[in-house]
């Protein structure tokens, strides 16, 4: 479910690390997880980090999305607004 | 690379991929996403005017706040009365509401309820308050249970004796059953991807193989949905219903070991009532007998009230989709944001809240 | 050594209370008509077309980045003149303070208003102090009321009776940052940001506005409720349409980053220091240059305009193409999981 923001840890204090989202700062509970490293992103969900992010895994999302882009003709422009 | 949400808003991208589903969806096609952070990205973000009429997005039971049940609720009011107890809750809780009441209104009446971003800082509030008892009201699916795990862990290993847990925690696979047993005719399933980040994937499998639903474990980015839309429609339109991972940054097919193993140490299943779906068994998470000491319902002498649906609300048919919240004869009359009867109303991701912030009535 | 605090007696009406009067708050705001300590202030007011509020201060924590209650009491209240189009004169202050309460927190407070209220020009003419049992107030609430007097030519600032479609919507900054810095400053949340609140007197901007265009139709405050209510305000006002464009309102990243964190939206989010402006579109560029040339206006932006279709409601293009209406904050916005 919901709320949950990738946020990047700075430091490692046992079950605890302070991670950065933004220009945030947490302290955020990390004993469901194990090996967190500083530079690591962290999935945060009510003070707790509940997984890693994967940033390859991430830009590997990122090139599928573009290759749908490549391949779709969109010669029309942009959608235009619309009442939902 | 920078992890920024704008990555995944990319509006040219979410066109290309538009256009995709556009090419590809022939046949209708209902789909379901049963968690609210999913609701509220596609309301949010205008996805329904970018798909092509053969789709139908409904909305299910994914919001917590919506499936609490009366009973629960009413509970945790009754809680918030006894004078040296300090509720502690998200703050999805406080404006729902109870048989005659809500937190918010026991606040006026003096109940010392306060909202927290995290289950820990309640610990903190049971350390530094040793004459008054904290209980939690641990409510979520299994992104959230993990927490509330680890806080009865934590409360035992230090004897944080005047900390209490008041679970309603819900497991999300026996009510996507529940919804593929109805006849509701839902063709694929948006899967909610922080519940499967702890979870893993696998415990979807049955959707396409006892049932033949595709399913799609997605994140909460437009671009995600889009994407999670478009792997559906394909499943559909091939007739080759499958688990596929959307969210494969965050959700791994074996999900997160160490909190599901924290969930099993602490928590075992209990039938459970959900609002709108009834009682679903082994449905939810309440503490095992090695931590009674914490749970707030071996503590506390908590009435079971009976509870009646009030009149005329038809929440539990709007959270299997079997209506939507404009054909309720409540919604936008008695029923408002400022005034909300049930519990789809007042939750920010409840189907009838979203509809009535991002439709034009 | 104990520090020295608020004692009922300090309410009492004795010499205790006599001598926090006199050695605290006169001592400070420094005005001779305060000094005078009679029951009224006796004033002369240029012109009789009076501008004159009230307003309540119980912001918690009492002390944030960016400012205190005390600095929120005068600017709160310089801005509800500024913003009726009135030249602020004569502030009132009355402290219902809470035994217990720290006399150096008091001094803090005292000497924030003191100095925002100096630099704005305003003198501090009058104040009330009353002491209320530990447990029967919060630290300190203050009640700041306001007296100005209004150029004939921007009486309808404040109604908006000449908003017309074509006007456009006009902001100083970007929205949400004084909920935001309070919110993260309380304890428990434990996150913590640079944001800090936009807390500001806003009557130099104002002035710079109106000089540059004596057209404006409307200018409001949005403080408790964000920008969200001021616009809904707006349109059930003058059943005017209101059409936002979400693109062109200015962002603090920060603050949409703790938003995202806690689920809240930043259009609701309440600002101490950011004014909404209509003006006739003809004027709209002339105002915009005369803002951002202002400390308190450098990301000004056009945000949207009053529409013929829809009126009294309120419309937000989003970023997406799409389009939802924005209405009325239900409760507070709270943080959510969900």
């Amino acid at each position: 479910m919901c709320l949950g923001v990738p946020a990047k840890v700075i430091r490692v204090d046992q079950d605890q690390a302070l991670v950065r989202i933004g220009e945030i700062e947490y302290q955020a509970n990390i004993g469901l997880l194990e090996d967190v490293l500083p530079g690591d992103y962290i999935l945060l969900h009510a003070g707790f980090g509940i997984e890693k992010v994967d940033p390859e895994q991430a830009a590997e999302a990122i090139r599928l999305i573009r290759a749908i882009e490549e391949q779709t003709d969109l010669s029309d422009g942009n959608a235009p607004r619309t009442v939902p | 690379m920078e992890m920024r949400h704008e990555l995944f808003r990319d509006r040219t991208a979410i066109g290309a991929v538009a256009e995709q589903i556009r090419k590809t969806s022939r046949k209708p096609i209902r789909l379901m996403e049963v968690c609210g952070g999913h609701t509220l990205a596609i309301h949010k973000f205008g996805l329904r005017s970018l798909l092509p009429g053969t789709i139908e997005l409904l909305s299910g039971p994914g919001c917590p706040v919506c499936v609490s049940s009366q009973q629960y609720l009413d509970g945790c009011v009754e809680l918030s009365r006894f004078g040296e107890v300090i509720i502690a809750t998200y703050g999805d809780l406080i404006r729902v509401p109870a048989s005659a009441s809500s937190l918010e209104k026991e606040r006026g009446r003096g109940g010392d309820i306060r909202v927290v971003y995290s289950v820990m800082e309640a610990l903190t509030m049971a350390e530094e308050n040793p004459g008054r008892k904290v209980v939690f009201l641990g409510i979520g699916f299994e992104t959230t249970a993990p927490a509330s795990a680890y806080a009865a862990f934590v409360a035992q290993s230090v004897k944080r004796d005047n900390f209490f847990l008041y679970s309603a925690h819900k497991l999300m696979p026996p009510a996507l059953r529940a919804l593929a047993d109805e006849s509701l005719k839902i063709d694929g399933f948006i899967a909610p991807g922080h519940v499967s980040s702890v979870t893993g994937t696998e415990i979807y499998r049955f959707l396409p193989e006892e049932y033949g639903k595709g399913v799609a474990v997605s994140g909460f980015e437009p671009l995600d949905v889009m994407q999670s839309i478009l792997l559906l429609v394909r499943q559909f339109e091939s007739g080759k219903p499958a688990v596929e991972n959307q969210y494969t940054r965050v959700v791994r097919p074996e999900g997160n070991r160490k909190a599901q193993q924290l969930l099993a140490t602490v928590f075992e299943p209990a039938d459970e009532q959900w609002r709108g779906l009834g009682t679903i068994p082994q449905s939810g998470l309440q503490l095992k007998n090695e931590f009674e000491a914490y749970d707030a319902r071996k503590h506390f002498t908590i009435s079971t009230s009976t509870w009646k649906e009030p009149e005329g609300c038809i929440c539990g048919e709007i959270l299997k989709g079997l209506k939507t919240p404009r054909q309720c004869p409540l919604f936008n009359t008695s029923c408002t944001p400022d005034n909300p009867v049930g519990a789809c109303m007042v939750s920010t991701e409840g189907s009838c809240a979203i509809t009535y912030k991002y439709h034009f009535t | 050594m104990e520090e020295p605090r608020i004692r009922l007696a300090h309410g009492g009406g004795g010499s205790l209370m006599n001598n926090l009067i006199r050695n605290h708050f006169i001592r400070r705001f420094g005005d001779p008509v305060l000094a005078g300590q009679t029951d009224s202030a006796v004033l002369e007011l240029p012109g009789n077309r009076i501008a004159l509020t009230t307003d309540s201060y119980v912001v918690d924590p009492i002390f944030f980045p960016g400012g205190d209650i005390g600095k929120l009491a005068v600017c709160g209240t310089l801005n509800d003149l500024a913003v009726s189009g009135a030249c602020p004169l004569y502030l009132c202050v009355s402290f219902i303070l809470e035994e217990g309460l720290l006399i150096s927190d008091l001094e803090r407070i005292i000497g924030s208003m003191a100095a925002t209220a100096e630099e704005a020009g305003v003198p501090i003419v009058a104040g009330d102090t009353k002491v209320v049992p530990k447990g029967r107030g919060d630290k300190v609430f203050i009640t700041t009321t306001g007296i100005g007097t209004i150029p004939e030519e921007f009486t309808a600032v404040g109604s908006g009776i000449n908003v017309n479609p074509g006007d456009r919507i006009l902001i100083n900054g970007a929205p949400g940052e004084h909920g935001i810095a309070v919110l993260l400053q309380r304890e428990s949340f434990r996150l913590h940001s640079p944001v800090e609140s936009d807390c500001a007197n806003l009557y130099p901007l104002i002035r710079e506005v109106l000089e540059a265009c004596p057209d404006v139709h409307f200018m409001r405050d949005a403080t408790r409720g964000g920008i969200a209510t001021v616009l809904c305000e707006l349109a059930g006002m003058r059943n005017a349409g209101v059409e936002l464009d979400e693109d062109a309102i200015p962002v603090n990243r920060t603050v949409a980053d703790a938003c995202e964190l806690l689920g809240f939206d930043p259009l609701y989010i309440a600002n101490e220091g950011k004014a909404i402006f209509v003006l006739p579109e003809a004027s709209a560029a002339k105002a915009l240059r005369a803002m951002r040339n202002h400390p308190l206006g450098r990301q000004s932006a056009v945000i949207g305009c009053i529409t013929e279709g829809h009126p009294g409601k309120v419309i937000l293009n989003t970023s997406f193409g799409g389009q939802r209406w924005i209405d009325y904050l239900t409760g507070e916005q709270l943080p959510r999981i969900c």
